[in-house]
């Protein structure tokens, strides 16, 4: 009892948030929840513009479809980035660079396949320069179909991985 | 037919003496041999009834049947006179020919590209290496022997942590497209049900 008394007596701090709880009030919730909210709200995409599909990419960043607000906003670097899309065609010679760039994102990182020559080839399945599918050099989450896949189908795609990261819900990737 | 286009084509004639010389369509175009090309090329852009003073590209063709396989196709703009000109030589695989980067240095990359798609050899050329394949890519694959979907295919590999090179496997079959219209099935599947019943 009488280290009761002592902490009112000698920590006016305590007393401060005992009347901000009183006042304001507050919220309880799972880490779970916590960390997928925060995973999901803010999804900030590494721009991989290699063909036609990246300028559907801009698009969805610009205010008619704003991605910005579901919290993704557009990182140059990997290493400030959550989510890789891959915009377009993927060429022998650019798989190394992409690998590399994927390799340096930290974890959780997620990726989006936009359009057909990133999800299997596409229009250049059959040549000599194309790798067919990025998913043959980094595992891939969402695939967003369309050549090119309009604005709206990417931005549907990000809810899709939004939605895939709320069900695994595990705090370990 | 445009006077300057008149003027450059007497000039040319009479300099350079070509194997072949037209204006069809109001284009000038000359059929040269390999020997000629630095004297011409520098003629062309310096004369004052030509002024070819810019290089827009440099084209290649392979003719499998014919004996000197390949056709090198020069294209120039002359900004003075508004007028282009095609210059075209006939090589064979195993020659090569003077590059013209002493004159034009806009056409060394042209250079290198038909380097890297044709395998046709530039002499004196300063950075004669490939420009737009794959690192270490193998064989020239605008030639027509080159098989379309070449000869090896890359993925990730988990286990050694790098990209791998494999020989070509493909997961989906060439399709051929022989419907007359969308309603009707293609003649395999035709084909197929007929085996069927």
């Amino acid at each position: 009892m009488a280290i009761n008394t002592d902490i009112q007596e000698t920590s006016p701090e305590l007393e401060r948030l005992k009347e901000l709880y009183a006042d304001k009030g507050f919220v309880v919730t799972s880490i779970n929840n916590l960390i997928n909210w925060a995973r999901t709200g803010s999804l900030h995409w590494m721009t991989f513009g290699l063909a036609c599909c990246a300028v559907e990419m801009m698009h969805v960043g610009t205010p008619r479809y704003d991605v910005e607000r579901f919290g993704a906003a557009p990182r140059a670097s990997p290493r400030h980035a959550d989510v890789l899309i891959v915009a377009g065609t993927l060429t022998n010679k650019m798989a190394s660079a992409l690998r590399k760039a994927y390799d340096q994102m930290p974890e959780p990182r997620y990726v989006i396949s936009m359009g057909s020559c990133a999800n299997g080839g596409g229009y250049y399945h059959y040549s000599y320069s194309v790798v067919r599918g990025c998913d043959r050099i980094i595992p891939v989450d969402v695939y967003v179909p369309g050549c090119p896949p309009t604005a709206e189908g990417l931005l549907y795609g990000l809810l899709q991985l939004q939605k895939k990261i709320r069900r695994e819900g595990n705090i370990k990737r | 037919m445009s006077k300057s286009i008149e003027v450059a084509k007497e000039a040319i004639k009479k300099k350079c003496k070509p194997i072949e010389i037209s204006d069809d369509f109001n284009q000038l175009q000359i059929s040269i041999s390999t020997n000629q090309i630095l004297d011409v090329v520098d003629f062309i852009k310096n004369d004052e009834a030509c002024e070819f003073r810019q290089i827009t590209d440099i084209a290649g063709v392979d003719f499998p049947d014919r004996q000197k396989r390949f056709e090198l196709i020069y294209h120039f703009l002359s900004f003075k006179h508004n007028s282009r000109l095609r210059i075209k030589i006939i090589i064979g695989e195993d020659e090569s020919i003077p590059s013209i980067t002493s004159i034009f240095p806009a056409a060394n990359w042209f250079e290198r590209e038909a380097f890297d798609m044709y395998g046709i050899q530039f002499k004196d050329h300063p950075d004669l290496r490939r420009i737009l394949t794959d690192y270490g890519f193998e064989g020239y694959p605008l030639r027509k022997d080159f098989p379309l979907s070449g000869n090896v295919e890359i993925r990730y590999d988990e286990i050694d942590k790098k990209i791998i090179h494999e020989p070509v496997n493909l997961q989906q079959d060439f399709r051929s497209f022989d419907i007359q219209s969308p309603w009707e099935r293609t003649n395999y599947l035709k084909e197929e049900k007929k085996n069927n019943e």
